[in-house]
């Protein structure tokens, strides 16, 4: 063998390698429409008693959550024998990823992130017949946008929350309630550097509702259809406030409440989740959380099941888990959120939970606009004039700068 | 090319054997045979995902489901090019790993010159192991440490406190310190064993010469250490480009790696057409750290 | 010594200043693993070893020790093998490509862990999802291996190029066939260069984060197990513990390759630590 020859043969061996590579990867990945309707997963049993039966089998369940949603993971393990495997996602646009690995068999997605996960096909139609606990959901929450498709449900409601405003009491004074202290220059000038944001392009919707408010010759009504003269302004408010300092969390809600703790932060968004840690931290550290007067933005979650799940059954016994009234009652406090089970009120160790959470209470619901994808089409008589998530997207990184 | 010649072998060799007279006579194949399974893997697996990344770099998404749709276009690139926030970011990170690499380098000269070249075998053995250490005790572990410790109720300014002094350590001046921890034993490490190899009697010599210290020390020290510098910098410089979690942990400023990050899941295109920029940036820094005989530095 | 001893009062100072900053933060990660509190302040109000139990007996750390080790050794093996082969073709070998090649091993090492990380990722969903091959321990250790061959092929090139090749021609007219020479001859030789840099890939994937993030799926790597936890709120403290744990655990193999690397070697020139350094560093 001479090495001229060889090196064409290296060469030729290269070209056809690279020449496969590409049509391999040109020819899959495309992600597949599925047919939106059927709730057939292969290995699902066809019964709520052979699911039960395939689960033992199965053993574990794996799923992408918000942190602190997964509960009584123990007991359900003993009571279905799948052990449960939990991925905590920093934002919808990070689990939606997760799911995209196909290694995951189910997640707690929010509005933003179900919508696009239905409309892909990533996560499958559920037959409610094999979850029983879906019955004592609250109607009203059942068959929204952003947990089902033309009337058939993609999963099964989880619980809602507001974003809260948080600030330290020692810096903050206690009557705040505008969201202005993180969005007017001089309010901003006394925190420099120790403003909390979440680190998501959704975020963008908090400026926006804020601008809603003040600005109303803006002519904002809801906070995720924005044209281009509102998307400016909200980008310019969102500029203003990342040039006197910020800190982001991006999900992981540990860094935010280690800042607070410390000092480094004083002031921002927040999930519940956070208050309630801090809170009932040793010792606690003095926080107020409100929802401001101008409203907030928020979330009704919805657990789904990957549309090509490994482990259909032990998901399927999950889903019914998380809104069997135990579970609900954990995550509610827990976590600091709504149930969509009334029945868990009854269970919680704050016998106010509900109450206090506003549960039943869908005045209080009126202004907190849940997370939802921004799509071209403003829902009125402006037709496709509205950013997308991808201007939101590309909008969140120069605005970080 | 590893096939046996069909040539009749006498019956008393073994397989062992006619191969070996095979290899003998063909140098060229057992040099293939050699390279087959490292080639084949480097290309298939590295280069082969490399280039799979790249190609996502030339497809576009769907503006609402954020998916890649399989049609070619430059958009993402002209994106790159054309929005500053992208060329702030890949400047700033440059800037980064230079000055990381630096303190390193200041850093690590001083204790590999004395393992190499003042401390008894014992110390010196036990200075190695004590270099080595920090590389097991997790990256993670570290940066959150680090993260505790440069908060504002944190050691640093615990310490500082009470002279009246204050340090915003969650800051690019905290991650800079950050980075310059975390990669340090990368760069003690080759100097040390750079600094090793320097005969005694070229010391000496320049010594007897009538070289004085410093002399001895730019002239003939740091010249024969210098590719061993350059080799750590290899390290020091291509970890920072592109980490992103230390960045997340301690500032909010943006560099290459988290907005890769951020961005891979939402705008994976975009996000491939990102990597190039520390994809050239390493490949030139290597050409010029070969040109520099640091690949020889040992 | 040629340095005066004003150069080495110094020298002798800028490394205690150099120790002092690596050590400080590794105490205050010790300090922390007994600390009562979850969050982590400063200073620390309580102590308690309580956390120590909770880590002992938690099952997620075990399987994730259990699966990095697994990891760590699939993938130190791998890259043993190729690494030796591709520093044996290198070194005894002139041939178009040579210095390719040396590019080519340490490149994934060079690159950013997030390229490599994503590239792997995008090709597994891509190309081998449709294959039937999903993420896995599997994925973790062809993406680990693939930056650890650097290590080996440095360490044992620097072996290759102080041991003479004559050698191997020698057991050749000796009559030795090609395993019988690999065998007595040349393992022999290399086998310590090999334990080094395999000892050093081991430390690489064992505490590699960014590119087990990417090929893992749902597969808990102590460093994914690390990184989860230290997002949440409740158990931060066992991080720490486990950390002081795998810090002083990690003095047995340091110790035996610092004493491996000096004691081999038919050429014995410099009985040194220096093929375990050599193996962070590059060379063709």
């Amino acid at each position: 063998m001479n090495g001229r020859n060889t090196r064409i043969a290296r060469w030729a061996v290269f070209g056809l390698l690279v020449a496969a590579l590409s049509v391999v990867a040109a020819g899959c990945g495309g992600g597949d429409d599925g047919d939106a309707a059927s709730t057939e997963i292969e290995g699902l049993g066809s019964s709520l008693d052979e699911i039960k039966e395939l689960a033992k089998q199965e053993g574990v369940v794996n799923i992408v959550q918000w942190a602190g949603y997964a509960q009584l993971v123990k007991e359900f393990a003993a009571a279905t024998g799948c052990k449960v495997k939990a991925k905590d996602g920093a934002s919808s646009d990070d689990m939606i990823s997760l799911i995209q690995t196909g290694a995951y068999d189910g997640v707690s997605a929010s509005g933003n992130a179900s919508v696009r996960l239905m409309t892909t096909g990533e996560v499958a139609p559920v037959n409610t017949d094999f979850i029983p606990n879906y019955a004592d959901v609250q109607e009203g929450i059942k068959t929204q946008n952003y947990n089902s498709l033309d009337g058939q449900p993609y999963g099964v409601p989880h619980g809602r929350g507001p974003n809260y405003l948080m600030f330290r009491n020692d810096i903050v004074p206690a009557d705040t309630d505008s969201w202005n202290v993180i969005w007017d220059q001089d309010q901003l000038d006394k925190n420099k550097g120790k403003i909390s944001i979440y680190d998501d392009s959704i975020f963008i919707a908090d400026a926006a509702v804020y601008l809603k408010a003040t600005q109303p010759d803006l002519g904002i009504d809801n906070p995720y259809e924005l044209d281009d003269d509102q998307f400016n302004a909200v980008v310019d408010l969102l500029k203003t406030q990342a040039a006197a300092g910020v800190n982001y969390w991006p999900g992981d809600v540990a860094k935010q409440i280690a800042e607070y703790t410390n000092g480094d932060s004083v002031v921002g968004t927040t999930w519940p989740y956070q208050y309630v840690q801090l809170t009932a931290a040793d010792p606690p550290v003095a926080v107020t959380a409100i929802k401001p007067k101008e409203g907030t933005t928020g979330w009704s979650d919805t657990w789904m099941i990957y549309s090509k799940a490994a482990h259909p059954n032990c998901m399927y016994l999950w889903m019914d888990h998380m809104i069997s009234p135990e579970a609900q009652a954990a995550v509610a406090e827990g976590f600091g959120e709504a149930p969509v089970n009334l029945k868990a009120c009854e269970l919680t160790e704050n016998q106010n939970h509900c109450d206090e959470y506003h549960a039943d209470d869908e005045d209080w619901w009126s202004d907190v606009y849940y997370w939802t994808t921004p799509v071209a089409d403003c829902g009125d008589d402006r037709g496709e004039a509205c950013k997308t998530q991808e201007d939101w997207e590309a909008a969140w990184t120069e605005i970080k700068g | 090319m590893t096939s046996v010649p069909v040539a009749e072998p006498p019956p008393q060799e073994g397989l062992g054997r006619r191969l070996s007279t095979f290899f003998f006579r063909h140098p060229r194949a057992r040099l293939w045979t050699l390279l087959a399974l490292p080639l084949t893997w480097l290309v298939v697996v590295y280069f082969g995902s490399l280039f799979v990344l790249l190609l996502s770099s030339l497809w576009d998404t769907d503006p609402f489901t954020r998916q890649v749709v399989h049609k070619f276009t430059l958009e993402n690139f002209q994106r790159i090019i054309d929005t500053p926030v992208y060329r702030d970011v890949a400047w700033r990170t440059i800037k980064m790993a230079a000055f990381v690499t630096i303190a390193d380098a200041v850093l690590a000269f001083p204790i590999a010159y004395y393992m190499a070249r003042v401390a008894s075998p014992r110390t010196r053995n036990l200075l190695v192991i004590a270099v080595l250490m920090p590389l097991w005790a997790g990256y993670l572990v570290k940066a959150y440490a680090w993260r505790t410790i440069l908060s504002e109720g944190g050691v640093i300014n615990w310490a500082l406190d009470p002279i009246g002094l204050h340090f915003d350590g969650l800051s690019t001046v905290g991650l800079w310190l950050v980075f310059t921890y975390l990669w340090l034993p990368y760069m003690i490490l080759p100097v040390y064993a750079g600094l090793e190899r320097i005969p005694d009697s070229l010391l000496e010599a320049s010594a007897d010469l009538g070289g004085r210290s410093l002399k001895t020390f730019t002239r003939v020290i740091l010249p024969l250490a210098f590719p061993a510098i350059v080799a750590g910098s290899i390290f020091t410089f291509s970890l920072t480009l592109g980490d992103y979690i230390a960045p997340g942990l301690i500032t909010s400023e943006q560099f290459i790696g988290t907005v890769i990050y951020n961005i891979r899941g939402e705008a994976l295109p975009t996000a491939a057409a990102f990597s190039l920029v520390p994809i050239v940036v390493v490949t030139a820094y290597l050409l010029v750290a070969r040109k520099l005989r640091a690949f020889e530095s040992l | 010594m040629v340095e005066s001893t004003f150069a080495r009062i110094l020298l002798r100072l800028g490394a205690l200043v150099t120790l002092a900053f690596i050590y400080l933060p590794l105490f205050i990660i010790g300090l922390y693993a007994f600390n009562k509190n979850v969050t982590q302040a400063w200073p620390i109000e309580k102590y308690s070893t309580k956390w120590f139990s909770v880590a002992y007996h938690d099952e997620a750390v075990r399987e994730a020790l259990k699966n990095s080790l697994f990891a760590a050794l699939g993938a130190t093996a791998i890259s043993i093998v190729l690494g030796t082969l591709a520093s044996l073709a290198v070194a005894r070998y002139r041939f178009f490509g040579r210095e390719v090649i040396t590019f080519a091993v340490i490149l994934p090492i060079a690159l950013p862990g997030i390229v490599t990380g994503l590239a792997l990722q995008a090709t597994i969903i891509d190309v081998l999802g449709p294959l039937g091959i999903t993420f896995g321990l599997t994925t973790i250790i062809v993406g680990h291996a693939t930056f650890c061959i650097v290590v080996i092929y440095n360490n044992v090139i620097a072996r290759l190029r102080r041991t003479a090749g004559s050698l191997d021609e020698a057991s050749a007219d000796l009559g030795a066939d090609n395993w019988q020479t690999f065998r007595h001859v040349m393992l022999p030789q290399l086998r310590t260069a090999m334990l080094a840099g395999g000892l050093l890939a081991f430390a690489l994937s064992f505490d590699e984060v960014i590119v087990t993030i990417f090929t893992a799926g749902a597969q808990q790597t102590l460093p994914i197990w690390i990184f989860a936890t230290l997002a949440r709120p409740d158990d931060q403290p066992i991080v720490n513990v486990v950390a002081l744990f795998v810090l002083l655990v990690s003095i047995v193999p340091i110790y035996l390759a610092t004493q491996l690397a000096g004691s081999s070697g038919i050429t014995a020139e410099r009985p040194k630590q220096s093929s375990v350094i050599a193996s962070i560093d590059a060379e063709p």
